[in-house]
């Protein structure tokens, strides 16, 4: 409070740090007083989790009541864990020094703490003291180095890059121990050339060093700086997209992993979850049951219930259990707004609709005052004192309030959960039939239940409990477990009150953007903390799996090994059959099961994941999820996981692409994520026109830089045989730089803006993702096109340049440029070739580059000290150089264009033939040709994809084994059908098709 | 004026909006039949006379080679040529007669050509320093020279293989005993010999030690009018290659006899290289070279065949 600036990284551990309103906290504080006389102050937790609802934080209880100047000589110990970034756990002890107080041990949680980086808001002053400082601090820790994800495509380019180092250190071999028997049978004849007679042993390895330096421009570098150019706008682009901007909030998508867009496109498996991903997490009270009857079954709307009204204007006792349990069982803070309306902050969706419900129903919940509650009902005030808050945790999946009733002094306990959490502590007699059929019920319909119950405890009782409550709160080691196992003690013989039943509406889009994706050949899994019953109704009414006759659901259950096993062999048996008809077959597995199905079947698990298309995994803990992530990722699939909630955050990291829905529950998972989408709808625009772009343009783009590094090279290397062997560099270094990075980059990088096809075809026609999936642009074969098509393309530089300038225009430098400017042609022209789509922007680029070329050599040329100097000049004013490059023009563009040409349109694949029809012509062409097409498709891509894990090998893996063998056999015989990408077995089913027409 | 300012304005944001959104006007062709058919006729219809005017243009250069080596070692001495010309005593003239077979058009351009001589070896390209030819001896970097930078511990100018190694034999040209006129200035670049060769720069210490190579330079003429060293220095890409020696400026006519008198210094006998004289006219493409024509031609019709074929395709699927 000095006039004194002190730095933020001057406060040690230990320090009191006082804080004024609006201040951020400086670093992790453990609160010890604040201005408001219930040691309540309020923070604001955005920048921590992007919850933007305000919380509450709270002094320790031995601080209560301590005022101002006494906090100034505070003197204690705490004792807390070391450091670590869990933002919800914070289990320590505080213990103060005499003069004050007690020497009690005073338990500390999250509650009691202020971490660094939120503010504190709506109260005057708030002090604490450092426990964690620096880069020791919970957001400090969580900040980490993400594990960097490695896209497929990624992958595949380092193993092309491998296979091209070991052709180049066969080249280099080849030619050293060529270039040695040379220089001994002929150069040292030609005595021009001056060998000494005998050289140290060294010089053996001169000629193959010399070879190293030519040949190691055959690895691109351009390559990766190329690489991270394009993927920075691949990112730009799904930032900038407005048509991912979500309309309502408007937020837009966000890609925070800027490197991975290519692996969207060859998604095979997306994770999703349920609430809040495919649901709007908009939860609406709609009906419920109490005490057996039913209400809001005929509306479907509760609050709009006649006799649900007329109960509660009867004061009927039961209905007003109810609605109190709704109203104060959770951890809502109502706040009065200037205009006297009352808004409350919840950090559950549940509890939210729970209890504007509860007002609704004119049970008030009006306000809370440290731990006296307000409740207005019908009119009447009724006061409650919160003794003890058992919190929700996912394994209890339940919470709990004790709360004595001001007015009686009776102290009850107030629980709600899920219905497996609840129904079975009922007390003995407890009817719980009426219950269990209005789960059933209300789950059948899709809703999210909720089990209301109550029990009123003996004053003794509570005591007992409260000490061992207290002390299991103090604990440092495994406090969660202790408190459930604590709270386990009073949380038996409810008296189960009813049921209620929130509505969460599925999100626009869904069930589209799920069948199209599966029409893409994506296969969804379903993982939910939520019931079967609801999660197979969501299920089917978004698409997700089809009804009886089409569909088939297998049931995976037991809870013991012995039945898991069995069940699970049961259903892996009807897939196997079932797999190869066209026929929807999902398999349902809970927790519990998929737990020991996980642990002891793993084996027979994977391969019903690998035959399934569609699951749906309810009742799963977030480690689960995660779980299942890593087991796909081991069947070598490439794995989308989708949520928007904390609890995905672990499979959304584990995936090989996490997306989070920056959506009601807070932005933990949209942080966690590489790419936030506002709805989950997005999804099928960010995989089928993002995704597919990306992959799409780097596969032209790595494996062109690879062509033309692979042209220069080859030129090099031939030119070698005629140069002695000797390593003479035929092409000057500025000019070899210059093409790498220069004269060759440029073009292609505008490729970024490159449609094979509109957005609109492609979202008609999802199946063409398969190319993208399978791995159809970018693989060994392609590669071995566009290396056939470099050897092609040098051979014509080379031979032509050398005959056109023989004799006496052979000078060295003259010919060099003559060779080099056929490789700039040539490469102008694949670029134009392969550009599907020509926006102003790639003209400029590819023309505007070859009119670059020229003037950077004129410029060049025009300084005389350089070796360069007049020799474009004297290029340009030749009629021979001129038809020198159109002849290599015409010569090595004539066979790629007839081949592509031939392709394209007799043995079309179906990306051609989209383009053929979106190009062409009008509706009715289009009509014409592509009815057909989907009902083809669904035919080939069904049993594609189930077998695509043995389809890929023969593709993928001669690529390490035998790339030496293939590319010398090419070098070989320079086998003219090569460098023309082959593209598809599925053409020619397509071109039978065609004829049928 | 503020106005279509402000037009502009917005017209370049929505420009960078349409960026944004990937949806700049693009077009997109199509290789439609009809448009691959008339590329490739196209293609045939430009190359096809193109190659007939350029192959007409070389079939129009008249052209002499006189491969000279091994007939301009005396019978005696043929059967170990190296010591022939290496031995400084032994008179190395020798006389062709070259028979003119059609009307030559002055200039005639006299020629030397070697063959299986590697001017392009790594070793040789890089045995020079340009510096040094453009500042004299007064530069010292000249270490890419070896190993002909330093005779007797004194810098050699101009140094390097390649200098060293200076083409020697030298020819005269008689036509019934009257001698030819040989224009042998203005044979080198102008380029070179204004900006690469220095004016100032003498030769200096060359050729002067144990080790002889190839022509020695007369060491009061500056370099930059040495041009048959100039010549010789802008080396070739091709291990076959001539170079220019001079111009007969005299039209020869059908039927004349040329009498070739000439200094078979140069040694081409120890690596089995060949030595040819050539002389030659030239047209508006250069010299003989039937490649580009023959290669254009060929394109060409291929192109034409492509194609048809490819009309026929389309006649046979449409059908």
């Amino acid at each position: 409070m000095g006039a004194v600036q002190i730095q933020a990284q001057d406060i040690h551990v230990g320090n009191i740090v006082w804080l004024r309103e609006n201040d951020e906290v400086p670093c992790d504080l453990v609160l010890i007083g604040t201005s408001d006389t219930q040691g309540l102050c309020y923070v604001e937790t955005a920048a921590l989790d992007g919850e933007t609802d305000l919380k509450t934080r709270v002094i320790p209880s031995a601080c209560m009541g301590m005022d101002f100047e006494l906090l100034h000589k505070i003197k204690g110990v705490i004792e807390c864990p070391n450091p670590d970034k869990d933002i919800r756990r914070f289990d320590a002890n505080l213990r103060l020094f005499p003069p004050f107080i007690d020497n009690d041990l005073c338990p500390l949680t999250i509650k009691n703490t202020l971490l660094q980086s939120c503010y504190l808001r709506n109260t005057e002053w708030a002090c604490g003291v450092a426990v964690y400082t620096g880069n020791e601090t919970k957001l400090g820790m969580s900040r980490g180095i993400p594990e960097p994800k490695l896209t497929a495509m990624d992958a595949m380019i380092d193993k092309l890059t491998g296979a091209i180092f070991v052709f180049q250190i066969v080249v280099v071999m080849v030619l050293g121990i060529a270039g040695n028997v040379w220089k001994d049978t002929e150069a040292r004849k030609q005595w021009y050339v001056l060998y000494p007679i005998e050289g140290p042993w060294y010089e053996l390895l001169v000629i193959p060093l010399r070879f190293e330096l030519l040949c190691s421009i055959m690895i691109p570098i351009s390559i990766k700086v190329s690489l991270d150019l394009v993927k920075s706008l691949y990112a730009k682009f799904i930032d900038w997209d407005s048509e991912m901007i979500d309309q309502d909030t408007g937020i837009p998508s966000h890609a925070t992993n800027t490197a991975i867009s290519e692996d969207l496109g060859q998604v095979e498996y997306i994770l999703t979850d349920k609430t809040g991903t495919l649901t709007e997490n908009r939860m609406i009270f709609r009906r419920c049951c109490i005490s057996g009857i039913f209400y809001g079954n005929e509306s479907g709307d509760a609050l709009k219930d006649v006799k649900l009204l007329n109960a509660v204007a009867g004061s009927s006792p039961d209905v007003v259990r109810f609605l109190t349990v709704m109203a104060i069982c959770n951890t809502v803070i109502p706040i009065k707004s200037k205009t006297g309306a009352i808004l409350y902050k919840a950090q559950s969706q549940d509890e939210d609709a729970l209890v504007n419900a509860a007002a609704r129903l004119h049970m008030v919940y009006v306000n809370k005052n440290a731990n006296i509650l307000e409740i207005r009902f019908n009119g009447s005030v009724i006061q409650y004192e919160v003794l003890e808050t058992l919190e929700f945790t996912s394994d209890r999946k339940r919470m709990s309030v004790v709360v004595k009733d001001c007015q009686n002094g009776k102290i009850v306990l107030l629980s709600k959960g899920a219905d497996e959490a609840i129904l079975p502590y009922a007390y003995a007699g407890q009817q719980t039939r009426a219950l269990v059929e209005a789960v059933e019920q209300y789950a059948q319909l899709g809703l999210r239940t909720l089990c209301l119950a109550w029990r009123e405890l003996k004053e003794d009782e509570y005591q007992e409990w409260s000490l061992m409550f207290k002390e299991a709160s103090s604990t440092l080691v495994d406090r969660e477990w202790r408190i459930a196992e604590v709270c386990q003690r009073l949380e038996h013989d409810f008296e189960v009150l009813g049921v209620t039943a929130i509505e969460d509406r599925l999100q626009d889009g869904v069930p589209e953007t799920i069948e199209t994706l599966r029409k893409a050949g994506i296969n969804f899994w379903m993982l939910t903390g939520d019931k079967q019953n609801t999660a197979i109704q969501i299920a089917l009414s978004c698409n997700f799996i089809s009804p009886e006759p089409k569909g088939q659901l297998l049931l995976i259950d037991g809870k013991t090994e012995g039945e898991v096993c069995r069940s699970l062999e049961r259903v892996l048996l009807t897939m196997r059959i079932t797999s190869s008809e066209p026929k929807d077959v999902a398999f349902v597995v809970d927790g519990w099961a998929l737990e020991i199905a996980l642990k002891h079947y793993r084996k027979a698990f994977t391969e019903l994941a690998i035959l399934s298309r569609t699951a749906i995994c309810c009742r799963v803990t977030p480690s689960q999820k995660a779980q299942l992530v890593e087991l796909l990722k081991s069947c070598d699939y490439r794995t989308l996981a989708i949520g928007d909630g904390g609890n995905d955050v672990r499979m959304i990291q584990q995936a090989d692409i996490g997306v989070g829905i920056s959506g009601r529950e807070g932005l933990q998972a949209a942080r966690a994520a590489d790419y936030s989408i506002g709805k989950f709808r997005f999804l099928k625009r960010l995989i089928l026109v993002h995704g597919r772009y990306s992959y799409n343009r780097t596969a032209f783009l790595s494996q062109y830089s690879f062509y033309k590094s692979l042209v220069i090279c080859f030129i090099q290397i031939f030119f070698s045989f005629i140069s002695g062997v000797s390593g003479t560099s035929l092409f000057n270094s500025v000019s070899l730089m210059a093409y790498n990075v220069f004269y060759t980059s440029v073009p292609v990088l505008v490729s970024v803006l490159d449609k094979d096809l509109s957005e609109g075809t492609v979202m008609q026609h999802p199946q063409i993702l398969v190319y993208c999936q399978a791995g159809r642009l970018l693989n060994p074969s392609t590669f071995a096109g566009w290396f056939g098509r470099s050897l092609f393309h040098a051979i014509v530089v080379f031979v032509i340049t050398i005959h056109a300038y023989a004799f006496e225009k052979s000078e060295m430098e003259e010919l060099s440029m003559v060779a080099l400017s056929g490789c700039i042609w040539l490469q102008a022209f694949v670029v134009a070739l392969e550009t599907n789509s020509f926006t102003i922007l790639q003209h400029l680029a590819i023309w505007g580059n070859l009119v670059a070329f020229y003037v950077i050599n004129w410029v060049f040329s025009a300084i005389p000290s350089s070796g360069m100097y007049t020799i474009m000049f004297r290029l340009c004013r030749q009629p021979s150089y001129w038809i020198t490059m159109f002849l290599i023009v015409a010569a090595g563009m004539g066979p790629v264009l007839a081949l592509k040409y031939f392709r394209y349109t007799y043995r079309p694949s179906k990306i051609n033939a989209l383009q053929q029809a979106e190009r062409m012509g009008g509706p009715i062409l289009s009509l014409g040709n592509i009815e057909p097409q989907p009902r083809l498709m669904e035919k080939e891509v069904s049993p594609l994809s189930i077998t695509q894990p043995k389809n890929r090998n023969p593709v993928y893996e001669p690529l390490l084994s035998d790339s030496p063998n293939s590319t010398r056999r090419s070098f070989g015989s320079g086998a003219p059908f090569d460098f023309f990408q082959s593209q598809s077995r599925l053409s020619s089913s397509y071109s039978r098709n065609c004829k049928d027409n | 004026m503020t106005n279509t300012d402000r037009e502009r304005h917005r017209e370049r944001e929505t420009a960078f909006y349409l960026f944004t959104q990937q949806r700049l006007p693009a077009c997109k062709p199509v290789l439609t039949p009809a448009w691959v058919i008339t590329i490739f006729l196209f293609t045939g219809f430009i190359f096809i006379p193109v190659g007939l005017v350029t192959l007409r243009a070389s079939r129009s250069v008249v052209e002499i080679v006189e491969r000279y080596d091994t007939e301009c070692v005396p019978e005696p001495f043929r059967i170990d040529k190296v010591s022939y010309v290496q031995d400084d005593s032994i008179p190395k003239n020798c006389s062709l007669s070259l028979k003119v077979r059609k009307y030559m058009k002055a200039p005639i351009y006299i020629y030397y050509q070697l063959d299986n001589y590697y001017q392009n070896h790594r070793r040789y390209v890089k045995s020079r320093s340009d510096r040094q030819l453009l500042h004299g001896w007064k530069y010292h970097a000249t270490s890419s020279c070896q190993p002909v930078e330093f005779n007797n511990n004194q810098p050699i100018v101009p140094c390097g293989l390649i200098a060293w190694s200076l083409f020697n034999d030298t020819f005269t040209f008689i036509r019934e005993r009257a001698e030819l006129k040989v224009n042998r200035k203005n044979i080198a670049w102008k380029s070179d010999r204004d900006h690469k060769f220095g004016k100032t720069v003498y030769p200096f210490n060359f050729q002067n030690g144990t080790l002889i190579g190839g022509g020695k330079l007369n060491p009061r003429i500056p370099l930059s009018d040495q041009e048959d060293l100039i010549v010789w220095m802008r080396t070739s890409a091709l291990p076959s290659f001539r170079k220019l020696y001079g111009r007969i400026e005299e039209d020869l006519d059908a039927d004349d006899v040329v009498v070739v008198h000439l200094m078979n210094n140069y040694n081409t006998y120890g690596f089995g290289g060949k030595k040819k004289l050539v002389l030659s006219t030239s047209s508006w493409l250069g010299g003989k070279n039937d490649f580009l024509g023959l290669a254009c031609v060929f394109v060409g019709s291929s192109s034409v065949i492509l194609a048809i074929v490819f009309m026929l395709l389309h006649l046979k699927s449409r059908r």
